[in-house]
């Protein structure tokens, strides 16, 4: 699913925040990223999902390389892929059940069957009975348990959520954590990068280190 | 999956949604593209009408001959049959001069000038219609006409409606300038309001990007913007024009019947209303387009 060729990721002026990481997900796996503040996890996420390209080596996604995609062909690709970002990426003037939307708008869903997905998806993190309320009106959980719904409502085979239980107390982890696994058992590749490896009992770990994977 | 109607259509609602958010801002920036196209629509609108009256005034170019004042009648009936006789000369008609009188005074404007004037101030006249009327021709006639006893002047109607025709023609150059200029002005109206749009939205764009977005879908909430807004900018612009034909159309049906004329003041006809508002969409669709490709090509 996922396969690091020798990738590194550079910055300007010239920070290295990847070095020479290879490693492979298979489909289905769950792995979890971690490592200290600044070690990359959020660099190697945001390499997977295009949002970023590394200067060194090769990232292939679904055997696609992604340094030789076109700009024309990116959204595609992000459309089968789901990702919780760690600054969440929530629309504040939009409704819970417009955040939620989006995607499906997006990739073109007709109306009534999106309606059905957002509301499903909604259901699966708990938020049914909040899809009219603003962002603004839930608790940081909720707004965690938001995203993961925007990211999960379009179905995509992998799932990649950066820090998806920061902030959170232990019971809200869990619960957000044990959605996670839910996906995970139904056959998405999930990739979680976070510093709460402990809730992910089960997932192959990748310690990363300044950049560079532990062995 | 959503058909293409529907997603434009979806589009088109967004931006009429976030037209409807602003109410005061959006009605400003009506105003401001109306104000602006109304100037080229207006002056589009007395363009026609003069032309419509042009039309319709004596088209074939026709020859005034005026004796002098002090001519008596027996001067001007030599006259009369001279011009008759005289080879190239179509058909002549002859403006006795208590006639005229009779004619300006029935006019209300003139009526108390002339009441207070010793005499009768016009002359025995003849409008004298040519076989050629080619402007060369009428001019040859005039030299020879303005010879003979007691003519004392020789006017060549052609000329006014030559000069009418120069002066349209003119207008019409105007008009292009205006449009040309104004609508350059509504396309940077357009590029500043959707520019200050796609700024208010980029958190919406960054987001819609990394779920996948592509340009397109990006850009068709914002071009149906600036559409929206220059034809609102043309609607406005259409009612401006459409109230200032109504206000002018009593002084102006005035002012040229001191000529003989008649006008009923006419607001832009369907054609002139349709260039208008396709003209202000295209300008509105162009200004967001150059607006969201500089944005765009940022990243
Ligand atoms: N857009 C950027 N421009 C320049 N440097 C960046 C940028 N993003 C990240 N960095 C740097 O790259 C390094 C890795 O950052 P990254 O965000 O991947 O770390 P992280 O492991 O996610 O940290 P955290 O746990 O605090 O989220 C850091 O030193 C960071 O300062
Ligand atoms: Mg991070």
């Amino acid at each position: 699913m996922i396969r690091f060729d020798r990738v590194s990721k550079r910055y300007p002026p010239g920070l290295d925040a990847l070095s020479d990481l290879s490693f492979v997900v298979a489909e289905r796996e769950m792995v979890v990223v971690s490592g200290h503040s600044g070690a990359g996890k959020s660099t190697l996420l945001k390499l997977i999902a295009a949002v970023e390209k590394s200067t060194g080596g090769a990232v292939l996604v679904g055997g696609q390389n992604l340094s030789g995609l076109a700009r024309s062909a990116l959204p595609f690709l992000r459309r089968r892929i789901g990702m919780v970002f760690q600054d969440q990426k929530l629309l504040f003037d939009r409704t819970v059940f417009e955040n939620v939307l989006l995607p499906l708008s997006i990739a073109g869903f007709h109306p009534r069957e999106a309606a059905q997905r957002v509301r499903a998806a909604l259901d699966k993190v708990g938020l049914a009975s909040r899809e009219k309320a603003l962002p603004v009106m839930l608790s940081g959980g909720e707004q965690q348990r938001l995203a993961i719904a925007r990211a999960v409502v379009n179905r995509p085979s992998l799932l990649l959520a950066d820090e998806p239980t920061a902030h959170l107390d232990q019971e809200t982890a869990e619960d957000v954590a044990r959605i996670f696994h839910e996906f995970h058992h139904v056959g998405v590749t999930v990739l979680i990068a976070t510093y709460a490896s402990e809730l992910f009992p089960g997932a192959r770990r990748l310690q990363l280190d300044h950049g560079r994977l532990l062995p | 999956m959503m058909g293409w109607l529907a997603q434009h259509g979806a589009a088109a609602l967004l931006a009429l949604r976030r037209l409807a958010i602003a109410p005061v801002n959006s009605l400003l920036s009506l105003l401001a593209i109306g104000i602006a196209l109304a100037l080229p629509a207006g002056g589009q609108m007395l363009l026609s009408n003069a032309l419509h009256l042009a039309g319709t005034s004596s088209a074939v170019p026709q020859i005034s001959v005026f004796m002098a004042a002090n001519a008596e009648r027996r001067a001007a009936t030599e006259i009369e049959s001279r011009l008759g006789k005289y080879g190239g000369v179509k058909q002549v008609q002859f403006l006795a001069r208590e006639e005229t009188l009779a004619r300006m005074k029935a006019n209300p404007g003139l009526r108390d000038v002339i009441e207070v004037l010793p005499a009768n101030p016009f002359p025995d006249a003849f409008v004298v219609t040519a076989t050629d009327d080619r402007p060369e021709a009428m001019e040859k006639l005039a030299i020879e006409f303005r010879q003979w006893p007691k003519v004392e002047h020789v006017q060549l109607d052609s000329a006014w409606v030559r000069r009418l025709d120069a002066l349209l023609k003119l207008g019409r150059t105007a008009v292009l300038l205006l449009g040309a200029l104004l609508g350059a002005g509504l396309v940077a109206i357009s590029f500043s309001i959707i520019r200050m749009q796609v700024l208010t939205h980029r958190t919406e764009i960054e987001v819609s990007q990394l779920l996948g977005a592509t340009d397109g879908f990006i850009q068709r909430p914002f071009l149906y913007y600036g559409v929206l807004l220059g034809l609102g900018g043309g609607v406005v612009a259409w009612l401006l024009v459409g109230a200032a034909a109504l206000w002018l159309r009593a002084p102006l049906g005035e002012l040229v019947q001191l000529y003989d004329l008649t006008l009923v003041l006419e607001a832009l006809d369907a054609r002139d209303s349709a260039v208008l508002l396709g003209f202000a969409a295209g300008l509105g669709w162009l200004g967001a387009t150059i607006s969201l490709q500089q944005h765009l090509r940022q990243r």
